[in-house]
C-alpha cells in the first residue's frame, strides 16, 4: 500500500514538471512542497512498519525488471529527501523568482532522487542516480552557476558522466555472471578480493563526486541550493551506504571502512578550513556543508570497520550517528542558506567585509541564524550535538576491533576531528559575528529591512526545529531502527531511552533534555540573582574610539579599518596547523634531490623545540618498535 | 546514592565550588605575589572587586546589540553548569549521569563562544582580537580533551567524569604511564584555558587581579559576570584535574559520616594544593610568548596521542 502510494506520488512529479514548463511557479513550488511532505509522512509510516514490500513496475528492460520498495534504509533517506524537498518548495514560495526553464527541473530532480532511493534493484539505482546527476547539473546551469567560470560547468558535467560510468562499472562488477540485479540477488554474492577493492574505489569515486560537487558549485544561497545541496549529498551517501554497507554484506575485511574514515576526516577538516577562509557567504556555507558531510561519512566508515570486527552493537551507534546527523544537517544548513539569502537580498551583498550590524535592522533573521549557527557548531542540546556525540562515542569505542593499524587510524581521526570541529565553531562564529554584529561597513547595509512574514516564519520554524530535534535523539533513533538494521547487519540498536542515548550499558549517556533544562534553570537563577544584586538598567553611550581622532566625514560609521575584517579574523582564529606544502610531489622531489647529502636538518625553531621534537620522536619510534615486536613475537 | 542524598551532595558541591570561586583566584594572586617577594593584594580582593562592579551601572556602546547584555549570563550559566557537572567531593551526586566529558567540552565551547560574541558585538578592533584569540586556542585544546576522553574511555569503559573517577579510585593504586601522559596533556590544556600562564598579553599581568580582558567593552555587572566566569573556569579545571587524576578519598553512599567528613576536608585541600602549585609555576616561569603557548599545546596534543597509543599497546587492550 505504502509503496503504491509512493509510486503514485512519483508519477505526479511528471504533470508538475509540465506545469513548470508552462511557467506556473507557485503551482510548482506548492506542488513540490506538498508532495515532499507526503513523501516524508509515508517514509515515517514505512519506518514505523519496518519497511514496505516491493512493487514490480510494469515497464523496464526485460533483463532488469524495475521494482520499487521502501525498506528501512530507503525509507530513512526518503524522509531526508522529503524534508529537503519540503524546505526547498517552501523556500521557493518565499524567496524564489519566476523563470520557466528552472521550474521544470525542480520536479524532475526531486523525482529522480526519490526514484534512486526507492529503487529495489541496482539498475533502477543507477538509472535514478544518472537522472538525478544530470538534473542537478541542468538546474545548476539554469541558475547561472557557471557564469563567471564556464570551465567549472564543463568540469561538473564531466564529473557527472564519470560518476555514472564508475557506478555502472561497479554495479557490473557486483552482478558478476549471475545477471541478477535485484538487491536480494546482489546480497547473495558479495564481492571478494580485488573485485571488492575495485567496487569500493568506484563507488567512492561516484558518490564522492556527486556529494561534494553541488556543494562546491558557485551557486548563491537560495531555494535551489536548499534542494540541490540538501538533497544530493544525502543521495550520494545513500548510494554509498546501500552498495558498500548493505549489499556488499558484512563479510568484508576491516580496511573496507578505512578509505571512508580517511576521506570523511579530510572532508571535515578541509570544509572547516574553507569555511574559516572564505569571505563570501555562499562559499563559506559550502565549507560548513562539506564539514558535516565529512562527519557523516566518517560515521559510515566506522560502521564498516566495526561490522567487519563483528561489533554490531557499536556499529549501530556509529550508524545512528550518521543517520541522525544527516537529518539534523539538512535542517540547519537550510536555515543558514536561507538566512544568507535573506541577508544577500536585504543588505545587498554576500561579502563579509560589506556587511555588519545587521542584528539591528533584521533581528528575527539574526537570532534564527544564530540558532542555526549554534546547531551547526555542535553546541550541546541543539540538533547538531546528538549526532556528533554518538560519532565521537563510536570512535572512542572503536579500539575494540583489536587491530593496531585501525586503532591508530581512529586515534588520529579523533584528533583531526577535534581540530576540525573547533575550527568550524570559529568559522561559524566569524560568519555570524561579522554579518550581524558590529557596525555597518557600508551605507547599503543601513537600508536592510526585516524579512517578509513568510520567510521569517520559515526561518523561525527551522530555528525551533534545530532546538527540538536536538532534544529527541532517542525517539528518532528508534524510528531509524529498520535503517540501522540494514546498515549494520545487526539487530541491536544503541542503548535507547526515551530521553537519552548511550553507546552501551556501562558507558556514559547523553540526556539532551536534562542538559538543556540544567542550562535553562541555571540561566534563570543567575538572571534573577543578578537582577536582585544589580538592578540598574544599562546606559547607552557612543563607542569609545580608543582616543584616536574622529573619522573623516566620508566614513559615517567610523573608519572600517577599526573593525575586525573577515581576512584578519580568519588568520587569528586559524588553529596553528603545520603548513601544508602546496604541491606535495614537488616537495617530495625536492626532498629526494637533497637526500644524498645525508644531513639531518631540523627546520626552524629553538633548542627547546628541537629537544621536544627529539623526545616525542624517540617515544613514537619506540612505540612503533614495540608494536612491531609485539605483532611479530606473538 | 539515593535521590535525597544525591541532591544534598549536589547542593553541597554547588556551595563548595562557589566558595572556591570566591577564594581561589585571589589566593592564587596573593600567593604568587608572596612567592615573588611582593606583598600582593588581599586574597578576597577579586570578590570585593565583583561587589564593587555590581554596584556600578553597566555601559553599553551604541553599536552594540542585545548580545552584549545576554551573552554574560549565557557564558556564566554554561560555565556554572560545567562546574556543577565537574567531579567534586563525592560520587553519585544528583547530576552525576550527565557528567560526560564530551558534554563538558560542549559546555566549555558554549561559554567560549558567548565570550567571543560579546567581544565582537560593539565592533571594535580590540574586541575582534580578543574574540579571535579565545577561539583560536580551542583548535588545539579541544582535540587534546577529546583524546583524553578517549583514553579514559579505554581505561574505564565510560566517558562520564563521575564514572571515570569511581573506577580509577577502585582500581589498584599504581602509577600508569598513559595516565601520566594524559595528566600532563590536560594540565597544559587547563593552563591555557584558564589563561593562567602569562602568555602574550603583558596587560593581563599589569592588571594583576586576573583581569579577564576577553571582553574589552564589558563594564558593570557584565564585567563582574565575565570575571566570575573566569574564576569558575579556574575552579572547573582544578576540580576536573583533581577528580580525574587524584580521585582518592571521595565520598560515596557507602562511606559513613567519617568518610564524608574526610572527603569534605580532602577536596578543598586538593584544590588548594593545585592552586599553590600553579602560583609557584606562575611566579617562577618567565612569560611565554604567544607562539610558545601554541607549541606547548601542540606538545600536549602529541602527549595525549602518545598516551592513547600506549594504551593500545599495553597488555590486555590491544
Amino acid at each position: 500500500m505504502i509503496t503504491l502510494l509512493l509510486a503514485g506520488i512519483l508519477a505526479l512529479m511528471a504533470p508538475l514538471a509540465v506545469l513548470g514548463a508552462a511557467g506556473r511557479a507557485r503551482a510548482v513550488w506548492g506542488g513540490v512542497a506538498v508532495l515532499s511532505a507526503l513523501l516524508a509522512m509515508l517514509a515515517v509510516a514505512a519506518l514505523a512498519q519496518g519497511g514496505a514490500p516491493p512493487l514490480l513496475l510494469p515497464f523496464g528492460p526485460p533483463w532488469a525488471p524495475l521494482s520499487l520498495a521502501a525498506d528501512g534504509l530507503s525509507a530513512w533517506f526518503l524522509l531526508l529527501l522529503g524534508v529537503a524537498g519540503l524546505l526547498g518548495g517552501l523556500a521557493g514560495w518565499g524567496w524564489g523568482d519566476v523563470a520557466p526553464r528552472r521550474l521544470m527541473l525542480w520536479p524532475l530532480l526531486l523525482g529522480s532522487m526519490v526514484f534512486t532511493v526507492l529503487a529495489a534493484d541496482a539498475f533502477g539505482l543507477l538509472l535514478g542516480f544518472a537522472l538525478a546527476g544530470f538534473a542537478a547539473h541542468a538546474l545548476l546551469s539554469a541558475e547561472g552557476s557557471w557564469r563567471d567560470r564556464p570551465e567549472t560547468g564543463w568540469r561538473d558535467l564531466l564529473a557527472t558522466l564519470l560518476s555514472v560510468a564508475a557506478l555502472a562499472v561497479a554495479v557490473g562488477l557486483m552482478t558478476g555472471l549471475t545477471g541478477d540485479l535485484s538487491f536480494a540477488g546482489l546480497r547473495a554474492v558479495p564481492p571478494e578480493g580485488a573485485q571488492a577493492a575495485s567496487v569500493l574505489l568506484l563507488v567512492l569515486l561516484a558518490a564522492g563526486a556527486r556529494a561534494v560537487l553541488p556543494l562546491l558549485a558557485p551557486l548563491p544561497p537560495g531555494p535551489t541550493l536548499v534542494l540541490v545541496g540538501g538533497g544530493m549529498p544525502p543521495l550520494a551517501l545513500y548510494v554509498l551506504a546501500r552498495l558498500l554497507l548493505d549489499v556488499s554484506g558484512p563479510a568484508q575485511p576491516l580496511w573496507w571502512g578505512a578509505p571512508l574514515v580517511v576521506g570523511g576526516t579530510l572532508a571535515a577538516l578541509s570544509g572547516a578550513l574553507r569555511a574559516l577562509r572564505e569571505v563570501e557567504l555562499g562559499r563559506l556555507l559550502s565549507g560548513v556543508a562539506l564539514h558535516h558531510l565529512g562527519l557523516a561519512v566518517v560515521a559510515l566508515g566506522v560502521v564498516a570497520g566495526l561490522r567487519a570486527a563483528d561489533l554490531g552493537a557499536l556499529a549501530a551507534v556509529a550508524g545512528g550517528a550518521a543517520l541522525l546527523h544527516l537529518l539534523a544537517q539538512i535542517l540547519f544548513l537550510a536555515l543558514l542558506w536561507l538566512a544568507a539569502a535573506e541577508v544577500a537580498h536585504n543588505a545587498g551583498s554576500r561579502q563579509l567585509d560589506r556587511l555588519g550590524g545587521l542584528v539591528h535592522p533584521m533581528p528575527v533573521v539574526a537570532y534564527a541564524a544564530l540558532a542555526g549557527v549554534a546547531a551547526a557548531a555542535l553546541v550541546p542540546a541543539l540538533s547538531g550535538f546528538a549526532g556528533g556525540w554518538l560519532l565521537l562515542q563510536s570512535l572512542f569505542a572503536a579500539w575494540r576491533v583489536g587491530v593496531l593499524g585501525f586503532q591508530i587510524l581512529v586515534v588520529l581521526t579523533v584528533a583531526v576531528l577535534g581540530v576540525a570541529i573547533a575550527t568550524l565553531a570559529s568559522a561559524l562564529l566569524r560568519f555570524w559575528g561579522l554579518t550581524f554584529l558590529g557596525r555597518p561597513r557600508t551605507p547599503r547595509t543601513l537600508g536592510a529591512q526585516e524579512a517578509a512574514p513568510l520567510p521569517r516564519g520559515i526561518l523561525v520554524a527551522l530555528a525551533v526545529l534545530a532546538a527540538v530535534l536536538g532534544l529527541l535523539p532517542g525517539p528518532l533513533l528508534r524510528l531509524a531502527e529498520p535503517a540501522l538494521l540494514l546498515l549494520t547487519g545487526h539487530g541491536g540498536a544503541p542503548d535507547l531511552g526515551l530521553l537519552s542515548v548511550s553507546p552501551g550499558p556501562a558507558a556514559a549517556d547523553y540526556t539532551p533534555l536534562a542538559v538543556g533544562l540544567l542550562l535553562a534553570v541555571v540561566l534563570g537563577i543567575v538572571g534573577a540573582a543578578m537582577r536582585q544584586a544589580s538592578p540598574r538598567a544599562h546606559a547607552t553611550v557612543p563607542l569609545w574610539d580608543d582616543g584616536f581622532i574622529a573619522p573623516p566625514a566620508h566614513f559615517p560609521f567610523g573608519d572600517p579599518a577599526t573593525q575586525p575584517g573577515a581576512a584578519s579574523l580568519a588568520t587569528a582564529m586559524r588553529p596553528p596547523l603545520p603548513a601544508m606544502p602546496r604541491w606535495p610531489w614537488l616537495q617530495a622531489a625536492r626532498w629526494m634531490a637533497t637526500l644524498p647529502r645525508w644531513r639531518l636538518s631540523l627546520p626552524g625553531g629553538g633548542a627547546a623545540r628541537r629537544a621536544l621534537r627529539l623526545c616525542l620522536g624517540t617515544v613514537a619510534a619506540l612505540l612503533l618498535l614495540l608494536a612491531w615486536l609485539g605483532s611479530g613475537g606473538l | 546514592m539515593t535521590l535525597p542524598l544525591g541532591l544534598f551532595a549536589q547542593v553541597l558541591h554547588l556551595v563548595l565550588v562557589l566558595l572556591a570561586a570566591l577564594v581561589l583566584p585571589g589566593l592564587l594572586d596573593s600567593a604568587r605575589a608572596r612567592f615573588q617577594g611582593r606583598h600582593g593584594p588581599h586574597p578576597l580582593q577579586p570578590a570585593l572587586d565583583w561587589l564593587a562592579l555590581l554596584r556600578k551601572q553597566p555601559v553599553v556602546a551604541e553599536s552594540a546589540s542585545g548580545i552584549s547584555s545576554i551573552a554574560p549570563y549565557l557564558g556564566f550559566a554554561a560555565m556554572l553548569a560545567a562546574v556543577l557537572l565537574a567531579p567534586g567531593f563525592a560520587h553519585g551526586m544528583a547530576l552525576s549521569s550527565l557528567t560526560d566529558l564530551v558534554v563538558l567540552a560542549g559546555l566549555l565551547a558554549l561559554a567560549r563562544a558567548a565570550r567571543a560574541l560579546a567581544a565582537l558585538d560593539a565592533g571594535t578592533a580590540t574586541g575582534g582580537l580578543a574574540a579571535a584569540g579565545g577561539m583560536g586556542l580551542a583548535g588545539l585544546t579541544l582535540p587534546t580533551l577529546l583524546l583524553a576522553a578517549m583514553g579514559f574511555s579505554i581505561l574505564t569503559g565510560t566517558t562520564g567524569a563521575d564514572g571515570i573517577a569511581q573506577s580509577l579510585r577502585e582500581s589498584v593504586p599504581a602509577f600508569r604511564v598513559p595516565l601520566g601522559l594524559l595528566a600532563l596533556a590536560l594540565l597544559a590544556v587547563a593552563l591555557a584555558e584558564t589563561g593562567r600562564l602569562p602568555a602574550g598579553n603583558p596587560a593581563a599581568e599589569a592588571l594583576g587581579d586576573g583581569g579577564d580582558d576577553s571582553v574589552p567593552e564589558a563594564s558593570g555587572r557584565h564585567l563582574a559576570l565575565w570575571r566570575m566566569q573566569s574564576a569558575l573556569r579556574l575552579v572547573f579545571w582544578l576540580s576536573l584535574l583533581a577528580g580525574l587524576f587524584a580521585p582518592f578519598g571521595m565520598a560515596s553512599a557507602a562511606s559513613g559520616a567519617l568518610g564524608w567528613l574526610l572527603a569534605l576536608l580532602l577536596w578543598p585541600l586538593k584544590l588548594l594544593l593545585l592552586t599553590l602549585a600553579l602560583a609557584v609555576a606562575e611566579a617562577r616561569l618567565a612569560r611565554l610568548r604567544a607562539a610558545r603557548l601554541t607549541e606547548l599545546l601542540t606538545a600536549a596534543l602529541l602527549l595525549a596521542l602518545l598516551g592513547v597509543v600506549w594504551l593500545f599497546l599495553s597488555a590486555g587492550v590491544a
